[in-house]
């Protein structure tokens, strides 16, 4: 019976099945935290400066967040495969590479995100602190601190689609057990095995945790609304 | 940072702003000088807004000079204003007048005692830690009050301080702005509502279509007006 196997797997806490889910957590993850740190910096300066082309950089961006994943890991591939410009690092078939790729695929969205949160802030305070004679350098600083819920909002969305998404890490990853396998390409490979019993365990997991994390990003807008109005 | 010359007299001479098409101020020439109170009157539309900002210096002139003291170009340390819709930052009432006071250089120490003084005046030390957009607008209005006066301005500008505020709100801004004008700082207010430029004024200055029509203190402006605009918009007929 599938369904006692599913239950056994998860319950067991089965070594293989928990190398998987550590993996999968850690890559998206480092790709979330890696793309916070482009796309805020990258979505401020958008919302906050006007410069010849900046309308197309938003619109790209926007587009960007749509990437589908597995161009995303071909291009990705490409740069880093042996023949790449980037090939003599080594990092194709790594963690590294699937971090690379999945800060590919999230950082459009966390600086698409900031810079329309930015921007709509930034409108509603320019007045004010233009009255309060505020510089720029902090003018950057209240802005990001008064959105900052928001902009967790943002990265929460980016970490969700990193750990839900198969076809980058597939791709720059290989799927190598023990090494390289993640939950998605764990159920793609297990599914077209025929091993159902631990494609079902993996899907619950993955399930789960897209439910915590949307669960997160409304704990989030409570708290947001209920100390900013 | 803070200089000792003060920005009052603010002198408008010959301005103009032109967005576009738009002559939205035209030929204006104005001294605001110390002690009174002005109210700026006139219809929606008839400019009063538009100078208050280019004498907050938040926008620029297309022709004609403002000065500060005396000096052109001088950076909003010692002036302030409240908006017709203050948008208050997504903090406590306590924490908009912390972030006020840090931006006008106020040391880290000095800030508590400050911030208790500023909600003492505008009475609102009980909501201290509410955030500020949970506020009523009435209280809402008093906290940007004070959080303009976090800087110790020279001069305030307020621009339709009581709009949509309903009577008890409506004095306790009026008893404020009194307050205010009592400690010395030059308050030059925008105001469509005659009754409020008759209690608070003491000189006025009437606009029209972006020109002052009539500048005069504010009983002989209100016993003898000179300008046939001054007497309809007094008697309560629609400048047009």
């Amino acid at each position: 019976m599938p369904e006692t196997s599913v239950i056994e797997l998860i319950l067991s806490a089965d070594p293989a099945l928990m190398r998987i889910i550590k993996l999968s957590l850690a890559v998206s993850l480092t790709a979330a935290a890696c793309a916070a740190l482009i796309g805020v910096p990258l979505g401020a300066l958008l919302a906050l400066t006007r410069f010849p082309g900046r309308q197309v950089i938003v619109v790209v961006l926007n587009a960007l967040m749509g990437l589908p994943p597995v161009v995303a890991g071909l291009a990705i591939y490409l740069l880093l495969s042996r023949s790449g410009p980037l090939g003599s690092f080594g990092l194709l078939f790594t963690p590294q590479a699937m971090i690379i790729a999945q800060t590919v695929l999230v950082a459009p969205i966390v600086a698409a995100l900031a810079r329309q949160t930015i921007e709509d802030l930034w409108l509603e305070y320019r007045d004010e602190l233009a009255a309060m004679n505020v510089g720029p350098l902090r003018r950057v600083a209240t802005l990001v601190r008064d959105a900052r819920l928001s902009l967790v909002t943002a990265l929460l969305a980016g970490f969700g689609r990193a750990a839900a998404e198969v076809g980058a890490v597939m791709i720059v990853g290989g799927n190598i057990d023990g090494f390289t396998r993640t939950m998605t390409t764990a159920i793609a490979l297990e599914t077209s095995k025929g091993d159902l019993p631990l494609a079902m365990s993996l899907g619950l997991v993955l399930i789960a945790l897209v439910i915590v994390i949307n669960a997160l990003a409304w704990g989030v807008r409570r708290l947001d609304e209920r100390f900013a109005g | 940072m803070r200089d000792t010359v003060s920005d009052v007299p603010i002198c408008f001479d010959g301005v103009r702003l032109r967005v576009g098409d738009v002559t939205i101020l035209d030929d204006v020439s104005i001294t605001l000088a110390t002690g009174a109170t002005t109210a700026l009157i006139g219809p929606n539309g008839s400019g009063k807004t538009t100078l208050l900002r280019l004498a907050m210096g938040l926008a620029r002139p297309t022709g004609g000079r403002i000065t500060w003291g005396g000096r052109a170009d001088v950076p909003p340390t010692r002036r302030a204003i409240v908006f017709q819709r203050p948008t208050m930052l997504r903090r406590s009432a306590a924490g908009n007048l912390n972030y006020a006071l840090a931006a006008a250089g106020c040391p880290r120490k000095r800030r508590a005692e400050r911030i208790g003084d500023l909600l003492d005046l505008v009475g609102l030390r009980a909501l201290a830690r509410r955030p500020a957009r949970r506020l009523s607008g009435g209280e809402q209005q008093r906290l940007a009050l004070a959080r303009a006066l976090a800087k110790d301005p020279d001069v305030l500008f307020l621009d339709e301080p009581t709009a949509s505020l309903d009577p008890a709100a409506t004095k306790a801004i009026e008893d404020l702005i009194r307050t205010i004008a009592a400690r010395g700082i030059k308050v030059v207010m925008a105001t469509h509502d005659l009754g409020e430029a008759r209690r608070l004024g003491t000189d006025i200055v009437l606009m029209h279509r972006g020109r002052i029509i009539e500048q005069a203190a504010a009983e002989k402006f209100f016993a003898a007006p000179r300008t046939a605009q001054a007497q309809k918009f007094i008697a309560g007929e629609l400048l047009v």
